[in-house]
């Protein structure tokens, strides 16, 4: 099935929850940064468990309760959560078949930051610039709350699960590339940089992820022209803390940037819960394109122990169809 | 250290930076215009997207097109180019009082009357020379050099949507309430970005505007009336 009439239902729904998808490239000259998924790996691997892109639901661990009103499949991907389906605990990073009337329920586990709900055929609605995704710092779109009812694509295929399961929420090495201000910054002060151990601080959103640790400062030169910033930019502010910026930031700044987070690793430092360790290490242009992941891999999903019992159950019990056949 | 411009280095791993100087430049901001629009109109294979800053062209591409891009700056003047095809807007202004509550304080730095002041920035023609901060928000320039007011050493806490700010030759028209360090001489109903709009950003970098005088009650008389949510501004094509 697919069509108009498939919808999902937000019954409860924590702050800053925003549908998103691979966001507005192509305005940075008018001054609108692209914005979209923080974790674009996870937007992948949700059109690769679904067989086809769509616009997702991002929920920042905020907790989440959603009714489908069609059938519809439904992939959990992103900062796994405890998701629990009309009696039982789905897994994380696979695709779920589920019913009309079915109520999903999402609760943050701290593993990670961003989480994906993306329903087959995508969330619809109307694009604004070619996009679906909230921008709130812009003031597109708004964030989700209880009573909306999202129009999706809707329709049934086989669950499938990620193989292997990804990891992008422990933390450790992130890969930088340098940046025109990189070489402000003295040989001494890079070198102090890269081995330093910094904390994710609570103190982050779309905008960008602030590090606490040591600071770091430039020789001198403090009246940049204000020129492109991306995000994966490193920017020090003036009091030398680092910021990684996200998604949503600023399209330029005077700020100096020490390094550029590569893309393959980007997803990891937005991911990174807070508290978390990580640091840096520079790697060439090459290195980082070298690094870009390719297409996530899939396999079909089969039910664990705990789930086929509960199912077994319903089975004798006569209340499930067929539907994760 | 000593630089050279124009100079090409990567920004990120896929895009790279065309920078033309590393201080504000008239005649750097042009070349900047001019040699995106030239890649705009004959993008290289490879280009995905070109943008234009105060003093740098972005050029976001797949593979490595250093060699072409340095090809391209190198085989002409770009500061000489004749600007590409723009727009010249009008756009309403109501000046000083309590749409402008800094032109006062901004004229005396700047060694005029108050009424001298609103004259000199109302008729002067600037362009756009970068968008940021905000979406849809200009910078614009450059003013002549009694315009070279320092930032406020405190922020505003808050200006206006539609604020028009002035330091360091430039005016900033806000398309959002916001803090700031600039002065705000006065007020527009100029929607910078309007997401509902067919053409969400007004402006774009090259774009020539002027900033006409109108009573507080002109203006908004004028905005309430406007249909395409501009706040009474209009524009011609320039060729």
């Amino acid at each position: 099935m697919s069509g108009s009439s498939a919808r999902l239902s937000l019954l409860a729904c924590g702050p800053l929850v925003t549908v998103q998808d691979a966001g507005r490239p192509g305005f940075l000259s008018q001054g609108l940064a692209r914005g979209g998924a923080a974790d674009r790996h996870a937007l992948a691997e949700a059109a690769a468990l679904l067989g086809s892109a769509g616009a997702a639901i991002e929920t920042p661990g905020s907790p989440l309760t959603l009714r489908a009103e069609a059938d519809t499949v439904l992939a959990l991907t992103g900062a796994e959560m405890r998701a629990d389906l009309a009696g039982r605990t789905l897994a994380w990073h696979a695709s779920h078949a589920v019913a009309a009337g079915d109520v999903l329920t999402l609760r943050p586990l701290g593993l990670g930051t961003y989480s994906y709900v993306t329903p087959l055929g995508g969330v619809l609605g109307p694009q604004i610039m070619g996009s679906r995704a909230a921008h709130l710092i812009a003031g597109i779109g708004r964030a989700l709350a209880p009573g909306d009812a999202l129009e999706i694509g809707g329709g049934q295929m086989p669950p499938r699960r990620l193989s292997p399961v990804p990891d992008r929420w422990s933390g450790g090495a992130l890969r930088i590339v340098p940046t025109p201000q990189t070489r402000l910054f003295s040989q001494a002060e890079l070198a102090r940089f890269e081995a330093s151990e910094f904390a994710r601080s609570p103190r982050g959103n779309r905008q960008g992820v602030r590090l606490d640790g040591p600071s770091f400062s430039t020789e001198g030169q403090l009246n940049l022209l204000s020129d492109f910033v991306l995000p994966g930019d490193i920017q020090m502010t003036g009091d030398g803390v680092p910021y990684i910026l996200g998604p949503e930031c600023q399209t330029t700044g005077g700020y100096p940037r020490i390094g550029h987070v590569i893309e393959a690793d980007l997803p990891r430092a937005l991911q990174a819960p807070a508290g978390l360790s990580v640091r840096f290490c520079f790697v060439t242009v090459g290195e980082a394109r070298a690094a870009r992941p390719g297409p996530a891999v899939t396999a079909p999903l089969v039910q664990d122990p705990r789930d086929v019992d509960l199912w077994n159950k319903q089975l004798i019990g006569g209340v499930v169809s067929a539907k994760e056949g | 250290m000593s630089e050279t411009f124009p100079r090409i280095e990567p920004l990120g791993e896929a895009a790279l930076l065309v920078r033309f100087a590393d201080r504000l430049d008239d005649a750097a901001n042009r070349a900047c215009v001019a040699f995106r629009a030239a890649l705009e109109a004959d993008p290289p294979a490879g280009v995905i997207e070109t943008a234009s800053s105060l003093g740098s062209v972005l050029v976001r591409a797949d593979g490595d097109l250093a060699g072409v891009l340095a090809d391209l700056v190198a085989s002409r003047d770009w500061a000489a180019v004749p600007p590409p095809p723009r727009r010249l807007w009008s756009i309403p202004c109501s000046y000083g009082g309590a749409d402008g509550p800094q032109l006062a304080e901004a004229a005396e730095m700047a060694g005029l009357s108050e009424s001298e002041a609103a004259t000199a920035l109302s008729s002067a023609r600037v362009r756009v020379l970068a968008l940021g901060f905000a979406p849809g928000m200009p910078y614009l320039g450059i003013l002549p050099e009694v315009w070279d007011l320092p930032r406020q050493t405190g922020l505003t806490p808050k200006v206006p949507d539609g604020a028009l700010v002035v330091a360091v030759r430039q005016f900033v028209l806000f398309g959002t309430e916001a803090p700031t360090g600039w002065r705000q001489v006065g007020l527009t109903a100029f929607g910078c970005f309007e997401p509902s709009r067919a053409r969400p950003i007004a402006l774009s970098p090259g774009d020539e505007v002027v900033f006409p005088a109108v009573s507080p009650e002109e203006l908004r008389a004028r905005a309430a009336v406007d249909e395409t949510q501009h706040g009474g501004a209009n524009w011609e094509a320039l060729a």
